[in-house]
């Protein structure tokens, strides 16, 4: 479903997108972890037609990407998340604004009420609906990003720390939400975070990157079992367990 | 005496069916400490620490029997009074950093400008210094990333830079709204040493707002956790797995686990826990 060969992006001089690679099946849950500033999100943007100059190759389905150019029948079927809320939401439409035009924009029916379901089903009292994005809280605005990838059905979303500003009870229940999408619908998610215990909870496989480069790829079996086999991936793991992290 | 005492602290906003408690009488003292505050979403922990910096965006009101930092009463300070006490004293790293930094100044600028609070110095002493707080941040590359705009470093770089902002001020108090977030596990590590190091030597006091409830009890003296507006649980941090209230314990249920195998993840029953 998503077949990136040999990405890479350069800023200027800095070439922050090293020769990645990735296939991913349909209806996997693929995670991407690793270092800060390694260029995880680069990589979600990039598929999300957010970046112009990249070079490689990337497949999302049957559709094959051209840089700065975003095929049209795609908006619908790829849906990313963006890892600050703040600065994807408009500060002057509502939550209901944000919800309703991509239906509109698609032609979808049923508005009000597609609309007042996915805020139950993001946890969010109706009383948000028609609250700007500053009278929220930050894990109220991180829903109301999820909520608008999830409104038109996509096929692949792409998913960037889509969990850190929630509290962990809300957490489990985008995670179990997610999931459940998964089981019914067969929905792909390439998905970034620092939470390991994410991966091992709603995902098949992880890459590893480190300085724009993919150090490994696992199954979460190795990841459950601290079992990773990069340098890197254990030094991770060792550091979300606390203890001192092996010298590489 | 404590750095900080909060009695009753409200925070209110009208809405159509008048005004609204978002802070519902929060009481708590910090001394020379890491105070960890987790809780519920919306439960009124970004808004208890802007309350003490005078930071409620309009129409929101607050009030409180005391607020008291330092000897100074903050209930009575007005918006410039306020503006005179943040940053060198009264500091904090809001939760979406990346918005709070000035979107047309370099980074190197603006911890250029936070290091000039503390007197003169030389453009070169300046710069060396600003790289340096960039590779104690554990930015790889601070020549680069000192000539950056805020729109172009990642979620996680912009975290750090603010920190290392505010670490430079030394401020007395510092509230740090999600400060890692978005940090993989190792650069945490190193970060929150930073924030230590200012507890430890200059005698810091530190309020951390996070989700992060490992983070937290390994990182944090006490710990405060609200709910609903109100705080319904303190505990020590080593002692957070004791915790008794049944929304911590609905938070510890739902933790996933590096060895995850459940299905899915218990949520908490909200329904419950409302009248709260
Ligand atoms: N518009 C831009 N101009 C210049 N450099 C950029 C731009 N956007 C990103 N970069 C650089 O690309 C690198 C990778 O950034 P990216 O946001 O992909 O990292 P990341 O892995 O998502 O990190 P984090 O976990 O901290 O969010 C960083 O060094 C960043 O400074
Ligand atoms: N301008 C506003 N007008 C009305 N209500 C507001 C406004 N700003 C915030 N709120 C509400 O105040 C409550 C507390 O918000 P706060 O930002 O303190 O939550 P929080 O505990 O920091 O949550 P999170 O963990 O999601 O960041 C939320 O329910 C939010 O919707
Ligand atoms: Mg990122
Ligand atoms: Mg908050």
């Amino acid at each position: 479903m998503i077949r990136i060969d040999k990405l890479n992006v350069h800023y200027g001089s800095a070439h922050v997108v090293r020769d990645v690679s990735l296939d991913i099946a349909t209806g996997e849950s693929f995670a991407l972890v690793g270092e800060s500033g390694s260029g995880k999100s680069t990589v979600l943007k990039a598929l999300a037609g957010q970046i112009r100059d990249w070079s490689g190759t990337v497949d999302l389905g049957d559709v094959r990407l051209s840089p700065g150019k975003h095929p049209r029948e795609l908006i619908r079927r790829v849906q990313m998340v963006f890892q600050d809320p703040y600065g994807s939401l408009h500060p002057r439409r509502t939550v209901d604004d944000h919800l309703d035009e991509p239906l509109q924009i698609h032609g979808l029916g049923d508005r009000d009420q597609r609309i007042l379901s996915m805020l139950d089903a993001v946890g969010l009292a109706r009383k948000f609906r028609f609250r700007l994005p500053h009278q929220l809280s930050g894990g109220q605005r991180q829903r109301v990003a999820i909520a608008r990838a999830l409104m038109l059905e996509p096929d692949i979303l792409l998913l960037d720390e889509p969990t850190s500003a929630l509290d962990v009870s809300v957490q489990a229940e985008i995670l179990n939400l997610l999931k459940g999408l998964r089981a019914e619908r067969g929905l792909t998610f390439l998905l970034v975070t620092h939470d390991l215990p994410v991966v091992s909870f709603l995902c098949d496989r992880l890459a590893v990157l480190k300085a724009g480069q993919i150090q490994e790829i696992a199954g979460v079996e190795q990841l459950r079992h601290r079992n990773l086999g990069s340098a890197y991936g254990r030094e991770l793991v060792a550091a979300a367990e606390g203890v001192a992290a092996e010298q590489a | 005496m404590a750095l900080l005492e909060v009695e009753n602290l409200k925070v209110r906003f009208p809405s159509e069916s008048g005004m609204v408690e978002v802070v519902k009488g929060v009481s708590f003292s910090l001394g020379q400490e890491r105070l960890g505050i987790v809780g519920e979403s919306g439960s009124g922990k970004s808004m208890t620490g802007r309350a003490l910096l005078g930071l409620i965006p309009k129409p929101g009101v607050v009030t409180a029997d005391r607020m008291q930092f330092d000897g100074i009463d903050l209930t009575r300070l007005n918006e410039r009074a306020f503006r005179r006490l943040r940053g060198a004293r009264l500091s904090m790293i809001l939760q979406d950093p990346k918005f709070s930094l000035n979107p047309v100044m370099t980074i190197g600028e603006q911890i250029g400008e936070a290091l000039a609070f503390h007197g003169r110095m030389s453009a070169r002493e300046q710069k060396q210094r600003v790289l340096k707080m960039l590779e104690a941040v554990r930015i790889t590359d601070p020549e680069r990333v000192y000539r950056l705009y805020p729109h172009e470093v990642s979620g996680g770089m912009g975290q750090r830079v603010m920190i290392a902002m505010m670490a430079v001020l030394e401020p007395d108090l510092m509230i740090a709204d999600e400060p890692t977030s978005a940090l993989d596990v190792s650069v945490r590590g190193q970060v929150l040493e930073i924030l230590d190091d200012l507890v430890q030597r200059t005698g810091m006091g530190l309020i951390m707002i996070s989700h992060d409830l490992n983070m937290v009890a390994r990182w944090c003296d006490r710990i405060l956790v609200m709910f609903n507006g109100r705080v319904v649980e303190t505990c020590a941090a080593g002692k957070l797995g004791e915790a008794t209230h049944p929304y911590t314990r609905g938070l510890l249920a739902s933790l996933p686990r590096l060895d995850e195998t459940r299905q899915t993840l218990p949520v908490l029953d909200r329904q419950s826990l409302g009248g709260l």
